[in-house]
């Protein structure tokens, strides 16, 4: 392989990191409360809210429901508004943080709805109110789920990166197309393709050991 | 310290609605252990949790402490509810808490210093007996330790009151007599006022002054516990009795029994005794007085706090007249008599 090359893919494997990283921090930070936001707000839950929780799930199902490819044309006008350009891996980044925010929101909602109600009502019998139920008992004794979920959205977030590349993203998808699919370079498109598969990897792994840490049970 | 007045709760409306509690009263004096005992489904749960808010009554009062907990704001509510521990069946302890952390969650919750909940939670975890698990996970106690565990952490905030939600139901004896046990010293050492519900009558037995018995979402006894369990004054309080006494006719018995009385019949009778009648000969009597004739088929005599309580299955063999006279002989004596059949005179 020629240093050329070489510099290519490593150029791309960073890219794709910086999109599955900014795009992942920035999920969590976004779909964290909003997972939360669909689990205490249900009917009999410690904020129940008739009209929002409907709502909140409808708005998040839309989201989830419109494929990533189309979202990533779709909301090109709403890109550069925000990064000045619909081209490279901050644009890119964009699309994917829209599609990962109510991909990680069900993810919390699920790791939350696996908590026995009896912690939440004996929470209440001390006197907690919503906001440390949230902070002290809900988020915590989730953590296991949670972390799980971002595993989950992370392995996600090197695919959709992946798929970034044909509208050119930048990263390993984009380079696999270019150089892999476009040009016919076999080796180029393997090397992409293995690169993407130990990523894939190293997130479960690393997703796995920190919920092995966190489990107390 | 507690007081329900005309408590009712109702879940849905219209036709389908749920009488979950019907115009309750309860009164629970300071320092006192009052069970109340029920079968599943008769209210139980929904009327320990109208006691902190839970369950908010749909109409009727609840004093705690003097206070009015339906008229509160949700802060005041949170404060009193600081006032008021609670345990339950499945001890609720969170899980990436360690023993020493769960003690100090309701701590935590109202805002106290670090220092502040050390000095707390330690002497608390000496006095269930735990000292030495404080680092623990509770995944590592049984479920015994769990649940001093719990009752550690619900008196951490200086409860007057503790209520119990079946504290013991998923506890084997043993396990269950030890926490029993600490829950009476609890109420000895710190004058806590404890509510508990349960289905067992040995926790009735064992620590409650008083206790009400609770059916289809209505009080229908409340009597110190010597006097349920020697005169239960319903039927509903006679089925728990006889069930935890384990006293019924023999089954082989049950398939001879006719209803109603023939002229080759003889009664097969339940009796009930307590106080002075327990140590009077009066089986012995009754043959020499009425010339009756007594088979014992069961009798068991157990002690309840300081009264005697005496349960026998017995046939009485004689004439009808014999055995009405012998009837009215034991009645005349303090002794409850129940008819449980009749059965066909062995030839």
């Amino acid at each position: 392989m020629s240093s050329a090359m070489f510099d290519l893919i490593l150029q791309a494997t960073l890219d794709t990191l910086y999109m599955v990283a900014v795009s992942g921090v920035i999920a969590t930070l976004l779909g964290l409360p909003l997972g939360v936001m669909l689990y205490v707000t249900r009917p009999r839950q410690i904020l129940a809210m008739p009209v929002l929780n409907p709502v909140l799930g409808i708005i998040t199902n839309i989201g989830r429901s419109i494929p990533f490819i189309i979202l990533m044309v779709a909301i090109i006008p709403f890109t550069r508004m925000l990064v000045g350009t619909s081209i490279g891996i901050n644009a890119a980044s964009v699309p994917l943080t829209i599609a990962a925010i109510p991909f990680v929101a069900r993810l919390i909602e699920g790791a939350l709805n696996e908590i026995s109600p009896g912690l939440i009502e004996s929470a209440q019998s001390m006197g907690a109110t919503p906001w440390q139920i949230i902070t002290k008992v809900l988020i915590p004794e989730a953590r296991g789920g949670i972390i799980t979920g971002l595993t989950i959205t992370l392995v996600t977030l090197v695919s959709y990166s992946a798929m970034a590349g044909a509208v050119g993203g930048g990263g390993l998808g984009d380079l696999g197309i270019r150089y892999g699919y476009n040009r016919f370079k076999p080796p180029s498109m393997l090397i992409t393709v293995v690169i993407l598969v130990v990523l894939v990897q190293g997130f479960q792994s690393l997703g796995d050991y920190l919920v092995r840490k966190s489990d107390r049970k | 310290m507690i007081e329900l007045s005309n408590v009712s709760k109702t879940y849905g409306s219209g036709d389908s609605a749920v009488h979950a509690l019907q115009n309750v009263n309860l009164t629970i004096p300071k320092g006192t252990i009052h069970g109340v005992i029920g079968l599943s489904g008769a209210g139980k749960s929904t009327l320990i949790r109208c006691v902190n808010l839970l369950e908010r009554p749909t109409s009727g009062s609840v004093l705690v402490d003097g206070q009015e907990m339906t008229g509160l704001r949700r802060r005041e509510l949170n404060h009193a509810r600081h006032r008021i521990g609670m345990i339950f069946q499945h001890f609720n302890l969170l899980t990436t808490r360690t023993v020493f952390d769960n003690v100090a969650l309701p701590l935590e919750l109202m805002g106290e210093k670090r220092s502040a909940i050390k000095n707390r939670v330690l002497p608390l975890l000496e006095m269930v007996g735990l000292a030495d698990k404080a680092k623990q996970y509770p995944a590592q106690l049984s479920g015994g330790q769990k649940q001093r565990v719990a009752i550690a952490r619900a008196l951490a905030s200086k409860p007057n009151v503790l209520l119990c939600d079946e504290a013991t139901s998923a506890l084997d004896p043993q396990t269950t007599s030890s926490i029993l046990e600490l829950l009476r010293d609890i109420n000895h050492q710190l004058g806590i006022t404890i509510l508990l519900i349960t289905h067992e009558m040995e926790v009735v037995k064992s620590i409650c002054h008083r206790v009400s018995l609770i059916s289809d979402g209505k009080l229908v006894e409340d009597a110190e516990v010597g006097d349920f369990f020697t005169a239960p004054a319903t039927q509903l309080g006679r089925d728990f009795l006889i069930d935890f006494l384990q006293l019924s006719p023999p089954k082989e018995l049950l398939e001879r029994l006719e209803e109603s009385p023939s002229e080759h019949t003889h009664p097969v009778v339940r009796l009930t005794f307590s106080g002075d009648a327990v140590s009077t000969p009066l089986i012995s009597r009754l043959a020499r007085e009425c010339s009756v004739d007594v088979s014992i088929l069961q009798a068991k005599v157990e002690s309840i706090q300081d009264r005697t309580l005496g349960l026998m299955i017995a046939e009485l063999l004689g004439s009808h007249e014999q055995t009405q006279q012998a009837m009215s002989y034991l009645e005349a004596h303090q002794l409850q008599v129940e008819v449980l059949g009749h059965v066909q005179r062995n030839v």
